[in-house]
């Protein structure tokens, strides 16, 4: 039964893939300058430009470039960059490892912030811990990332000295990023847990417990908890997608040199197949993400496996 | 969350916001006049925030800057909210394949992480605040699409659209006459919380140097600017930094007492 429905699930994401890269391709086809004249510059040669257009597959109809780009998406082509002629998914392989450090180190510190700050608010709901934890969690949403950066690296680096500013190879460069990317999520994370938990603890389940005399410690943890973990975790696993998004920010302001950086490089560039590529990598993780917090909850919870 | 205080909160953080405005009209100076005897000047009478790298007023600039982020916030989320619930109370009226059909354009949509997406299409679109406002309200309707639509569906049952239906109305009136007003409140929550993520987007882009581009301020492009300087003159990124975190954070704090005060549950949650 369960696997049958994520069978279904999965099946679902094509589509939704398939309009994902669609949507890619127009945009790279919307461009308003010609991706000729961003190569070559636009003194060059008439009889360069058209040899320059027809190798690019420039001058045969917009269908049939469609239908070209999705089979080379199909087969493992993703195209050239236009600067070095290397295969964009290579390049987009070379930066992956960078990107899911800081990915995973910022998803780490949003959970291990995020739980305890969220149980902690909860348990004091509506008193003043509550809303000490709530108002850091505003503080965490409002604070846009790309000035958080700079602002630690004024404090920690510049000022104090103790971490290095930007880059990955030295040690303890990856503390800063992580801390800005991380953040937001926590503070998202911590909202979640504090009312799920909230939620969990006012449902009927819980004050029959209640009734039956279970001690509030097991209350709080065994019972409420587990009713509380499945919409945390769905919404972990939506930030698993959505850290990519923050990751693009995050790794310029610190010239970390991962997937995020190599898209705004791609886009300074002018460098259309290899941001197509970024673009598309990012959101095909970012579908089956959600897909994974789909399933997840399926799994967690039997009452949502009604299609 | 934060109930009462949150109002009081919101109001004490529009203050900052609106204490630059009004400094700044007093102030009087342009933020564009170029002075290379002041540049990279510190805080004084005649510059009450210091100058940038090419001596031109901070106080001037930011309060260019938050014009600018707060203009084209409000102009994204109307545009965003007028074409989005258009779309929703389509989708939910009509069911069937309107329905079908807007909402997975609605989806695909949301299968980009939302500052990718509008990255992308401002990159693609070119420079420019109109195509800034472009990028972000393809991003932004959606929201308002899909609550408004989820709204409908609970509404189109309801006796009082029915009696509409029996008496003649048309869909447009039964849509602004009936419809609007019962599903209002979400939809202004859902508002709230968008002018903060729109805000937040604009100054990001701005930040890439893929918006608001230079000699114009936006308090992204300022930001920008002020790390390069960060070394020399650190509180170049402060200034900017402190009026749009307190900008979002009052907007925030306006949609969390919406929503307590209006009791509305699900909206915003794409922005929480």
């Amino acid at each position: 039964m369960l696997m049958r429905l994520i069978l279904y699930r999965l099946l679902q994401a094509i589509p939704t893939l398939l309009g994902v890269a669609t949507l890619v391709f127009l945009m790279l086809h919307m461009v308003p300058g010609d991706p000729v004249d961003a190569l070559l510059g636009e003194m060059a040669l008439p009889a360069d430009r058209e040899a320059l257009r027809h190798a690019m597959h420039l001058d045969a109809p917009l269908w049939a470039q469609y239908l070209q780009f999705m089979a080379g998406l199909a087969s493992g082509d993703w195209g050239q960059s236009l600067i070095d002629q290397q295969p964009v998914l290579s390049l987009i392989a070379e930066r992956l490892p960078a990107t899911a450090r800081l990915a995973g180190a910022s998803l780490l510190l949003a959970v291990l912030l995020a739980l305890p700050l969220g149980f902690w608010a909860a348990r004091h709901a509506g008193k003043r811990q509550d809303m000490t934890a709530m108002g850091f969690s505003l503080l965490g949403v409002s604070i846009p990332n790309f000035w958080l950066g700079p602002m630690l690296m004024l404090l920690f680096s510049v000022t104090l000295g103790w971490l290095p500013v930007s880059g990955m190879n030295q040690p303890g460069s990856i503390i800063l990023p992580t801390i800005t990317l991380g953040t937001a999520l926590a503070a998202v994370l911590s909202r979640m847990a504090r009312s799920s938990w909230l939620e969990a603890m006012s449902s009927d389940a819980i004050r029959t417990a209640r009734a039956m005399g279970v001690g509030d410690g097991m209350l709080w943890w065994r019972h409420a908890g587990r009713m509380a973990a499945i919409p945390v975790i769905t919404m972990f696993a939506l930030q698993l997608g959505a850290v990519l998004g923050g990751a693009v920010i995050t790794e310029t302001v610190f010239d970390w040199p991962g997937l995020g950086l190599l898209t705004i490089e791609a886009i300074q560039q002018r460098n259309y197949p290899l941001v197509q590529g970024c673009v598309l990598l990012i959101a095909g993780f970012y579908v089956l993400a959600n897909l994974a917090a789909d399933v997840l909850a399926m799994w967690l919870d039997p009452r949502q496996r009604q299609v | 969350m934060l109930g009462r205080p949150a109002v009081k909160l919101a109001v004490i953080c529009l203050l900052l916001p609106l204490l630059v405005l009004l400094a700044a009209l007093l102030h009087g100076v342009d933020g564009h006049a170029v002075d290379l005897d002041a540049v990279l000047a510190g805080i004084s009478v005649a510059h009450p925030l210091g100058c940038d790298a090419l001596g031109r007023d901070v106080l001037a600039r930011l309060a260019e800057g938050l014009t600018l982020s707060l203009g084209v916030g409000l102009v994204v989320v109307g545009i965003g909210a007028f074409l989005g619930i258009a779309v929703g109370l389509a989708a939910g009226w009509f069911g069937g394949r309107v329905d079908s059909l807007l909402m997975r354009l609605a989806d695909i949509v949301l299968s980009f992480p939302g500052i990718l997406l509008a990255i992308a299409l401002a990159a693609m679109l070119g420079p420019g605040v109109d195509k800034l406002v472009m990028a972000l309200v393809a991003v932004g309707w959606v929201g308002f699409a899909r609550l408004s639509r989820a709204q409908v569906l609970s509404l189109k049952a309801a006796p009082f659209v029915d009696a509409s239906v029996a008496c003649g109305s048309g869909t447009v009136y039964i849509g602004v006459r009936h419809l609007l007003p019962n599903i209002a409140a979400p939809l202004l929550v859902e508002a709230s919380f968008g002018l903060a993520a729109v805000i937040i987007g604009e100054a990001g882009l701005s930040f890439l140097g893929i918006g608001v581009q230079p000699p114009d301020a936006s308090l992204g492009t300022m930001i920008r600017e002020g790390t390069s300087l960060m070394l020399v003159s650190p509180l170049l990124v402060v200034w900017p930094g402190v009026v749009l975190f307190v900008l979002v954070m009052a907007v925030n704090l306006l949609g969390d007492a919406l929503r307590d005060h209006l009791d509305v549950r699900g909206a915003g949650a794409e922005h929480a």
